[in-house]
Protein backbone atom coordinates (compact mmCIF):
# COMPACT_ATOMS: atom_id res chain seq x y z
CA UNK A 1 0.00 0.00 0.00
CA UNK A 2 1.61 3.35 -0.93
CA UNK A 3 1.88 6.09 1.56
CA UNK A 4 -0.32 8.48 -0.90
CA UNK A 5 -3.05 5.95 -0.39
CA UNK A 6 -2.69 6.35 3.22
CA UNK A 7 -2.52 10.03 3.49
CA UNK A 8 -5.61 10.16 1.47
CA UNK A 9 -7.10 7.68 3.57
CA UNK A 10 -6.59 9.82 6.37
CA UNK A 11 -7.92 12.93 5.08
CA UNK A 12 -11.15 10.94 4.34
CA UNK A 13 -11.31 10.57 7.91
CA UNK A 14 -14.52 11.40 9.47
CA UNK A 15 -16.50 11.46 5.96
CA UNK A 16 -17.99 8.22 6.92
CA UNK A 17 -15.43 5.67 5.40
CA UNK A 18 -14.79 4.69 9.37
CA UNK A 19 -11.27 4.51 9.62
CA UNK A 20 -10.60 6.44 13.06
CA UNK A 21 -7.10 4.82 13.73
CA UNK A 22 -5.05 6.45 11.38
CA UNK A 23 -2.71 8.15 13.68
CA UNK A 24 -1.02 4.61 14.62
CA UNK A 25 -1.58 2.57 11.92
CA UNK A 26 0.44 5.12 9.31
CA UNK A 27 2.85 4.66 11.93
CA UNK A 28 3.06 0.81 11.68
CA UNK A 29 3.58 1.21 7.48
CA UNK A 30 7.34 0.92 7.92
CA UNK A 31 7.40 -2.31 9.65
CA UNK A 32 5.72 -3.85 7.38
CA UNK A 33 7.70 -2.21 4.69
CA UNK A 34 11.03 -3.23 6.39
CA UNK A 35 10.55 -6.46 7.91
CA UNK A 36 7.52 -8.32 6.04
CA UNK A 37 4.60 -8.86 8.07
CA UNK A 38 4.96 -8.67 11.35
CA UNK A 39 3.90 -11.86 12.87
CA UNK A 40 4.26 -11.63 16.75
CA UNK A 41 3.63 -7.99 17.50
CA UNK A 42 4.83 -8.35 21.26
CA UNK A 43 7.88 -9.66 20.58
CA UNK A 44 8.57 -6.56 18.25
CA UNK A 45 8.00 -5.05 21.40
CA UNK A 46 10.00 -6.99 23.71
CA UNK A 47 12.66 -6.47 20.83
CA UNK A 48 12.43 -2.52 20.99
CA UNK A 49 12.89 -2.17 24.74
CA UNK A 50 15.88 -4.92 24.44
CA UNK A 51 17.53 -3.51 22.07
CA UNK A 52 17.67 0.20 23.52
CA UNK A 53 19.57 -1.35 26.41
CA UNK A 54 21.97 -3.79 24.24
CA UNK A 55 22.86 -0.76 21.86
CA UNK A 56 23.07 1.95 24.17
CA UNK A 57 25.39 -0.90 27.01
CA UNK A 58 27.70 -1.49 23.88
CA UNK A 59 28.18 1.83 23.40
CA UNK A 60 28.86 2.58 26.87
CA UNK A 61 31.53 0.18 27.29
CA UNK A 62 33.42 1.24 24.51
CA UNK A 63 34.40 4.03 26.92
CA UNK A 64 35.71 0.92 29.01
CA UNK A 65 39.82 2.45 29.74
CA UNK A 66 39.13 5.61 28.06
CA UNK A 67 37.17 7.87 30.49
CA UNK A 68 38.49 10.86 31.66
CA UNK A 69 38.54 9.72 35.04
CA UNK A 70 38.57 6.60 36.99
CA UNK A 71 35.84 7.11 38.87
CA UNK A 72 33.72 7.79 35.44
CA UNK A 73 35.42 4.95 33.76
CA UNK A 74 34.32 2.59 36.53
CA UNK A 75 30.89 4.39 36.47
CA UNK A 76 29.97 4.07 32.56
CA UNK A 77 31.22 0.42 32.82
CA UNK A 78 28.77 -0.18 35.65
CA UNK A 79 25.51 1.70 33.36
CA UNK A 80 27.15 -0.46 30.84
CA UNK A 81 26.79 -3.88 32.37
CA UNK A 82 23.29 -3.32 34.13
CA UNK A 83 21.91 -2.00 30.71
CA UNK A 84 23.40 -5.25 28.87
CA UNK A 85 22.26 -7.57 32.08
CA UNK A 86 18.54 -5.87 31.56
CA UNK A 87 19.15 -6.82 27.64
CA UNK A 88 19.94 -9.84 28.03
CA UNK A 89 16.42 -11.14 30.20
CA UNK A 90 14.49 -8.78 27.61
CA UNK A 91 15.95 -10.65 25.21
CA UNK A 92 15.63 -14.33 26.61
CA UNK A 93 12.13 -13.42 27.44
CA UNK A 94 11.46 -12.53 23.42
CA UNK A 95 12.73 -15.62 22.62
CA UNK A 96 10.31 -17.47 24.32
CA UNK A 97 7.68 -15.24 23.14
CA UNK A 98 8.50 -16.03 19.81
CA UNK A 99 9.01 -19.58 20.31
CA UNK A 100 11.24 -20.23 17.50
CA UNK A 101 13.67 -21.27 19.96
CA UNK A 102 16.15 -18.29 19.84
CA UNK A 103 18.27 -17.49 23.17
CA UNK A 104 19.00 -14.43 24.01
CA UNK A 105 23.03 -14.62 22.51
CA UNK A 106 21.03 -15.57 19.09
CA UNK A 107 19.27 -12.42 18.98
CA UNK A 108 22.20 -10.06 20.28
CA UNK A 109 24.58 -11.71 18.21
CA UNK A 110 22.88 -13.09 14.79
CA UNK A 111 20.82 -10.30 14.02
CA UNK A 112 21.33 -7.58 11.13
CA UNK A 113 21.18 -3.85 11.44
CA UNK A 114 17.56 -4.15 9.63
CA UNK A 115 16.44 -6.23 12.38
CA UNK A 116 17.28 -4.19 16.02
CA UNK A 117 14.61 -2.24 16.76
CA UNK A 118 16.60 0.18 18.56
CA UNK A 119 15.78 4.05 18.33
CA UNK A 120 18.71 5.58 16.91
CA UNK A 121 19.75 8.09 19.54
CA UNK A 122 21.51 5.22 20.93
CA UNK A 123 23.62 4.06 18.75
CA UNK A 124 25.12 7.06 17.60
CA UNK A 125 29.00 7.34 17.69
CA UNK A 126 29.83 8.40 21.49
CA UNK A 127 31.45 11.42 20.86
CA UNK A 128 33.16 13.46 23.60
CA UNK A 129 32.67 12.55 26.68
CA UNK A 130 29.81 15.34 27.18
CA UNK A 131 28.24 14.21 24.15
CA UNK A 132 28.32 10.53 26.14
CA UNK A 133 26.80 12.09 29.45
CA UNK A 134 24.06 14.07 27.26
CA UNK A 135 22.54 11.35 25.48
CA UNK A 136 22.48 9.02 28.69
CA UNK A 137 20.99 11.43 30.35
CA UNK A 138 18.68 11.75 27.68
CA UNK A 139 17.87 8.45 27.76
CA UNK A 140 17.90 7.90 31.31
CA UNK A 141 15.31 10.54 31.92
CA UNK A 142 12.76 8.79 29.46
CA UNK A 143 13.66 5.54 30.43
CA UNK A 144 12.95 5.69 34.39
CA UNK A 145 9.20 7.20 33.04
CA UNK A 146 8.88 3.37 30.82
CA UNK A 147 10.45 1.45 33.66
CA UNK A 148 7.90 2.72 36.34
CA UNK A 149 4.89 2.07 34.35
CA UNK A 150 6.14 -1.40 32.93
CA UNK A 151 6.31 -2.50 36.03
CA UNK A 152 2.65 -2.22 36.48
CA UNK A 153 2.13 -4.52 33.15
CA UNK A 154 0.00 -6.96 33.44
CA UNK A 155 3.00 -9.32 31.78
CA UNK A 156 4.47 -10.84 34.95
CA UNK A 157 7.83 -11.61 33.27
CA UNK A 158 8.12 -8.11 31.76
CA UNK A 159 6.62 -6.31 34.86
CA UNK A 160 9.56 -8.87 37.28
CA UNK A 161 12.10 -7.31 34.81
CA UNK A 162 11.30 -3.97 34.96
CA UNK A 163 10.82 -3.57 38.60
CA UNK A 164 14.57 -4.46 38.70
CA UNK A 165 15.25 -2.35 35.66
CA UNK A 166 13.57 0.32 37.36
CA UNK A 167 15.81 0.62 40.27
CA UNK A 168 18.92 0.55 38.34
CA UNK A 169 17.25 3.39 36.19
CA UNK A 170 17.09 5.59 39.25
CA UNK A 171 20.70 5.66 39.67
CA UNK A 172 21.57 5.88 36.58
CA UNK A 173 19.59 9.22 35.78
CA UNK A 174 20.82 10.58 38.84
CA UNK A 175 24.23 10.28 38.54
CA UNK A 176 23.92 11.45 34.77
CA UNK A 177 21.89 14.50 35.70
CA UNK A 178 24.96 15.57 38.41
CA UNK A 179 27.12 15.09 35.30
CA UNK A 180 25.21 17.43 33.35
CA UNK A 181 24.74 20.02 36.15
CA UNK A 182 28.71 19.82 36.62
CA UNK A 183 29.88 19.87 33.03
CA UNK A 184 27.04 22.44 32.01
CA UNK A 185 27.58 24.50 35.03
CA UNK A 186 31.25 24.28 34.26
CA UNK A 187 33.96 25.79 32.19
CA UNK A 188 33.59 27.97 29.55
CA UNK A 189 34.87 24.89 27.35
CA UNK A 190 32.70 21.90 28.98
CA UNK A 191 29.86 24.58 29.17
CA UNK A 192 30.03 24.99 25.13
CA UNK A 193 31.10 21.11 24.51
CA UNK A 194 27.77 20.20 26.47
CA UNK A 195 25.02 22.86 24.44
CA UNK A 196 26.82 21.84 21.05
CA UNK A 197 26.14 17.94 22.33
CA UNK A 198 22.81 18.58 23.28
CA UNK A 199 21.73 20.87 19.98
CA UNK A 200 23.06 18.06 17.87
CA UNK A 201 21.73 15.21 19.80
CA UNK A 202 17.90 16.90 21.11
CA UNK A 203 16.06 16.14 17.25
CA UNK A 204 16.47 12.17 18.11
CA UNK A 205 14.40 12.56 21.40
CA UNK A 206 11.49 13.20 19.24
CA UNK A 207 11.60 8.85 18.00
CA UNK A 208 11.95 7.70 21.63
CA UNK A 209 7.71 9.43 22.01
CA UNK A 210 6.41 7.53 18.53
CA UNK A 211 4.01 5.18 18.99
CA UNK A 212 2.58 2.81 16.36
CA UNK A 213 0.53 -0.49 15.81
CA UNK A 214 3.10 -2.04 18.14
CA UNK A 215 3.24 0.45 20.80
CA UNK A 216 -0.71 0.48 20.69
CA UNK A 217 -1.38 -2.91 20.91
CA UNK A 218 1.17 -3.53 24.01
CA UNK A 219 -0.46 -0.32 25.56
CA UNK A 220 -4.47 -2.54 24.66
CA UNK A 221 -3.27 -5.34 26.17
CA UNK A 222 -1.77 -4.03 29.20
CA UNK A 223 1.79 -4.91 28.78
CA UNK A 224 3.11 -2.00 27.04
CA UNK A 225 3.48 1.93 27.80
CA UNK A 226 2.07 4.75 26.17
CA UNK A 227 5.50 6.66 25.17
CA UNK A 228 3.65 9.48 24.02
CA UNK A 229 1.75 10.19 27.16
CA UNK A 230 4.97 10.28 29.35
CA UNK A 231 6.63 12.83 27.04
CA UNK A 232 5.22 16.30 30.00
CA UNK A 233 7.36 14.43 32.68
CA UNK A 234 10.19 13.49 30.59
CA UNK A 235 10.20 17.48 29.38
CA UNK A 236 10.04 18.49 32.80
CA UNK A 237 12.43 16.45 34.57
CA UNK A 238 14.95 17.62 31.63
CA UNK A 239 14.16 21.02 31.51
CA UNK A 240 14.83 21.30 35.36
CA UNK A 241 18.18 19.79 34.91
CA UNK A 242 19.02 21.48 31.92
CA UNK A 243 18.31 24.92 33.63
CA UNK A 244 20.22 24.11 36.77
CA UNK A 245 22.89 23.40 34.38
CA UNK A 246 22.53 26.91 33.37
CA UNK A 247 22.09 24.96 29.41
CA UNK A 248 19.32 26.13 26.58
CA UNK A 249 16.95 24.17 25.79
CA UNK A 250 17.03 23.13 21.50
CA UNK A 251 13.78 23.85 19.66
CA UNK A 252 12.38 21.00 18.18
CA UNK A 253 12.26 20.34 14.76
CA UNK A 254 13.88 18.28 11.98
CA UNK A 255 13.76 14.67 13.96
CA UNK A 256 15.33 11.75 12.28
CA UNK A 257 13.22 8.57 13.01
CA UNK A 258 12.90 4.78 11.51
CA UNK A 259 15.07 2.62 14.17
CA UNK A 260 11.81 1.31 15.74
CA UNK A 261 10.84 -0.64 11.99
CA UNK A 262 14.61 -1.49 11.41
CA UNK A 263 15.90 1.82 9.86
CA UNK A 264 19.12 3.23 10.87
CA UNK A 265 22.21 5.44 10.94
CA UNK A 266 25.09 3.69 9.08
CA UNK A 267 26.59 3.44 12.80
CA UNK A 268 24.94 0.92 13.78
CA UNK A 269 26.05 -1.62 10.80
CA UNK A 270 29.81 -0.55 11.95
CA UNK A 271 29.15 -0.70 15.91
CA UNK A 272 27.29 -4.44 15.62
CA UNK A 273 30.12 -5.52 13.01
CA UNK A 274 32.36 -4.76 16.03
CA UNK A 275 29.98 -6.07 18.44
CA UNK A 276 29.24 -9.41 16.80
CA UNK A 277 32.77 -10.35 15.47
CA UNK A 278 33.44 -12.75 17.93
CA UNK A 279 30.34 -14.85 18.08
CA UNK A 280 30.17 -15.05 14.62
CA UNK A 281 33.69 -16.06 14.12
CA UNK A 282 33.12 -18.79 17.16
CA UNK A 283 29.32 -20.03 16.34
CA UNK A 284 28.64 -21.25 19.44
CA UNK A 285 31.62 -20.67 21.93
CA UNK A 286 31.05 -20.68 25.64
CA UNK A 287 32.70 -19.52 28.48
CA UNK B 1 5.45 -35.94 56.03
CA UNK B 2 5.32 -32.09 56.70
CA UNK B 3 8.02 -32.47 59.04
CA UNK B 4 10.97 -34.43 57.66
CA UNK B 5 10.14 -32.10 54.47
CA UNK B 6 10.53 -28.72 56.90
CA UNK B 7 13.70 -30.54 58.69
CA UNK B 8 15.39 -31.55 55.65
CA UNK B 9 14.41 -28.08 54.33
CA UNK B 10 15.89 -26.34 57.33
CA UNK B 11 18.92 -28.41 57.10
CA UNK B 12 19.63 -27.25 53.04
CA UNK B 13 19.50 -23.45 54.08
CA UNK B 14 21.77 -24.21 57.09
CA UNK B 15 24.06 -25.54 54.48
CA UNK B 16 23.79 -22.73 52.28
CA UNK B 17 25.38 -20.49 54.46
CA UNK B 18 27.85 -21.61 53.47
CA UNK B 19 27.89 -20.28 50.44
CA UNK B 20 29.12 -16.36 50.27
CA UNK B 21 28.67 -13.68 47.45
CA UNK B 22 31.85 -13.60 46.01
CA UNK B 23 32.24 -10.15 45.98
CA UNK B 24 31.48 -9.13 49.21
CA UNK B 25 32.48 -12.57 51.02
CA UNK B 26 31.26 -11.48 54.85
CA UNK B 27 27.78 -12.31 53.93
CA UNK B 28 26.50 -15.39 52.69
CA UNK B 29 23.41 -15.43 50.11
CA UNK B 30 21.30 -16.22 52.49
CA UNK B 31 21.68 -13.08 54.72
CA UNK B 32 21.67 -11.12 51.28
CA UNK B 33 18.62 -12.00 50.23
CA UNK B 34 19.67 -13.46 47.13
CA UNK B 35 18.66 -16.91 48.46
CA UNK B 36 14.98 -16.94 48.41
CA UNK B 37 13.86 -20.37 48.66
CA UNK B 38 14.92 -24.15 49.24
CA UNK B 39 12.05 -26.73 47.59
CA UNK B 40 12.53 -30.61 48.31
CA UNK B 41 10.54 -33.12 46.92
CA UNK B 42 11.36 -36.81 46.61
CA UNK B 43 12.90 -36.11 43.24
CA UNK B 44 15.35 -33.20 43.94
CA UNK B 45 16.44 -30.01 45.51
CA UNK B 46 15.18 -26.61 43.87
CA UNK B 47 17.09 -23.58 45.21
CA UNK B 48 15.39 -20.51 44.55
CA UNK B 49 17.46 -17.64 43.64
CA UNK B 50 16.88 -14.00 42.58
CA UNK B 51 19.99 -11.67 41.32
CA UNK B 52 20.90 -7.96 43.27
CA UNK B 53 21.42 -6.18 39.79
CA UNK B 54 20.07 -7.27 36.46
CA UNK B 55 23.84 -8.04 35.07
CA UNK B 56 24.94 -9.08 37.80
CA UNK B 57 28.74 -11.01 37.22
CA UNK B 58 28.69 -13.22 40.66
CA UNK B 59 25.41 -14.85 39.92
CA UNK B 60 27.02 -17.15 38.15
CA UNK B 61 29.48 -18.20 40.25
CA UNK B 62 27.07 -18.23 43.35
CA UNK B 63 24.87 -20.79 41.51
CA UNK B 64 28.20 -22.96 40.70
CA UNK B 65 28.71 -22.57 44.16
CA UNK B 66 25.14 -23.86 45.40
CA UNK B 67 25.34 -27.07 43.18
CA UNK B 68 29.04 -27.44 44.62
CA UNK B 69 28.25 -26.89 48.29
CA UNK B 70 25.26 -29.15 48.03
CA UNK B 71 27.10 -32.10 46.40
CA UNK B 72 29.37 -31.51 49.02
CA UNK B 73 26.70 -32.36 51.51
CA UNK B 74 25.54 -35.41 49.70
CA UNK B 75 22.72 -33.70 47.81
CA UNK B 76 21.93 -34.53 44.34
CA UNK B 77 19.61 -33.24 41.80
CA UNK B 78 20.11 -29.86 42.60
CA UNK B 79 18.45 -27.29 40.18
CA UNK B 80 18.81 -23.44 40.92
CA UNK B 81 15.51 -21.60 39.70
CA UNK B 82 16.13 -17.55 38.94
CA UNK B 83 13.17 -15.24 39.78
CA UNK B 84 13.19 -11.89 39.42
CA UNK B 85 9.84 -10.43 41.58
CA UNK B 86 9.93 -9.11 43.99
CA UNK B 87 12.76 -7.80 43.16
CA UNK B 88 15.52 -8.13 45.29
CA UNK B 89 16.41 -4.63 47.87
CA UNK B 90 19.07 -4.15 50.30
CA UNK B 91 16.01 -3.77 52.61
CA UNK B 92 16.42 -7.48 53.15
CA UNK B 93 19.97 -7.64 54.44
CA UNK B 94 19.73 -8.16 57.92
CA UNK B 95 20.48 -5.64 61.36
CA UNK B 96 22.94 -8.10 61.96
CA UNK B 97 24.62 -9.00 58.44
CA UNK B 98 24.53 -4.97 58.17
CA UNK B 99 27.08 -5.48 61.59
CA UNK B 100 29.18 -7.29 59.38
CA UNK B 101 29.42 -5.25 56.52
CA UNK B 102 30.48 -2.06 58.64
CA UNK B 103 32.81 -4.48 60.57
CA UNK B 104 34.30 -5.73 56.97
CA UNK B 105 34.58 -1.80 55.91
CA UNK B 106 31.90 -1.39 53.83
CA UNK B 107 29.33 1.48 54.65
CA UNK B 108 25.82 -0.59 55.08
CA UNK B 109 23.04 0.39 53.21
CA UNK B 110 20.11 2.83 54.80
CA UNK B 111 16.78 1.83 54.65
CA UNK B 112 15.50 1.94 51.25
CA UNK B 113 13.70 6.02 50.95
CA UNK B 114 10.12 5.87 50.00
CA UNK B 115 9.85 5.32 46.15
CA UNK B 116 10.82 8.99 44.87
CA UNK B 117 10.01 8.75 40.99
CA UNK B 118 13.19 10.69 40.27
CA UNK B 119 15.77 11.18 42.99
CA UNK B 120 17.90 14.03 40.84
CA UNK B 121 20.20 14.34 43.80
CA UNK B 122 21.50 11.82 47.10
CA UNK B 123 20.19 13.75 49.81
CA UNK B 124 21.33 11.24 53.29
CA UNK B 125 24.88 11.54 54.69
CA UNK B 126 27.15 8.65 54.59
CA UNK B 127 28.83 7.77 58.45
CA UNK B 128 32.60 6.28 57.92
CA UNK B 129 32.30 2.95 58.60
CA UNK B 130 36.25 3.70 60.43
CA UNK B 131 35.65 6.65 62.25
CA UNK B 132 31.77 6.98 62.43
CA UNK B 133 32.44 10.36 61.20
CA UNK B 134 29.28 12.02 58.47
CA UNK B 135 31.46 14.48 57.07
CA UNK B 136 31.83 11.87 54.26
CA UNK B 137 31.59 13.04 50.26
CA UNK B 138 30.69 10.23 47.18
CA UNK B 139 33.68 10.09 45.17
CA UNK B 140 31.88 7.97 42.36
CA UNK B 141 28.06 6.66 42.33
CA UNK B 142 29.71 2.90 41.30
CA UNK B 143 32.51 1.03 42.34
CA UNK B 144 34.09 -2.22 41.88
CA UNK B 145 30.87 -4.30 42.21
CA UNK B 146 27.18 -3.06 40.92
CA UNK B 147 26.38 -2.94 44.76
CA UNK B 148 28.92 -0.33 45.76
CA UNK B 149 29.65 3.31 45.88
CA UNK B 150 32.91 4.99 46.29
CA UNK B 151 32.75 7.62 49.12
CA UNK B 152 35.72 9.55 50.78
CA UNK B 153 35.69 10.33 54.77
CA UNK B 154 37.31 14.01 55.73
CA UNK B 155 37.11 13.37 59.27
CA UNK B 156 39.91 10.27 59.00
CA UNK B 157 40.74 11.04 55.20
CA UNK B 158 39.94 7.58 54.09
CA UNK B 159 38.02 6.35 51.34
CA UNK B 160 35.93 3.60 51.44
CA UNK B 161 33.05 1.71 49.98
CA UNK B 162 28.78 1.68 50.34
CA UNK B 163 26.84 -0.55 50.01
CA UNK B 164 23.93 1.15 47.93
CA UNK B 165 20.12 0.98 49.22
CA UNK B 166 18.09 0.32 46.28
Amino acid sequence: MSGNRERTGNRQQGTGNGDSTDGWVAGARPATATSGIVENPFFEYLLRLADDRLVLGHRLSEWCGHAPILEEDIALANIALDLIGQASLLLKLAGEVEGKGRTEDALAYFRDAIEFRNVQLVELPNGDFAATIVRQFLFDAWDVLVLERLTATSNQALAGIAAKAFKEAKYHVRHTAEWVRMLGDGTAESHARTQRALDDLWPYTTELFLGDAIDAEAVASGSGVDVESIRPRWRQMVEQVLGEATLTVPKDGFAPRGGRTGRHTEHLGRMLADMQSLARAHPGAAW
Amino acid sequence: MVTVTDSRREEILAWLDEVKDPEVPVLSIRELGVLRDVEVSSDDVVVVMTPTYSGCPAMHAMEVDVVATLARHGVPNVRVKTVYAPAWTTDWISDEAKAKLAAYGIAPPARVEADELVPLRRRAPVACPYCHSVNTIVRSEFGSTACKAILFCNGCHQPFELFKAI
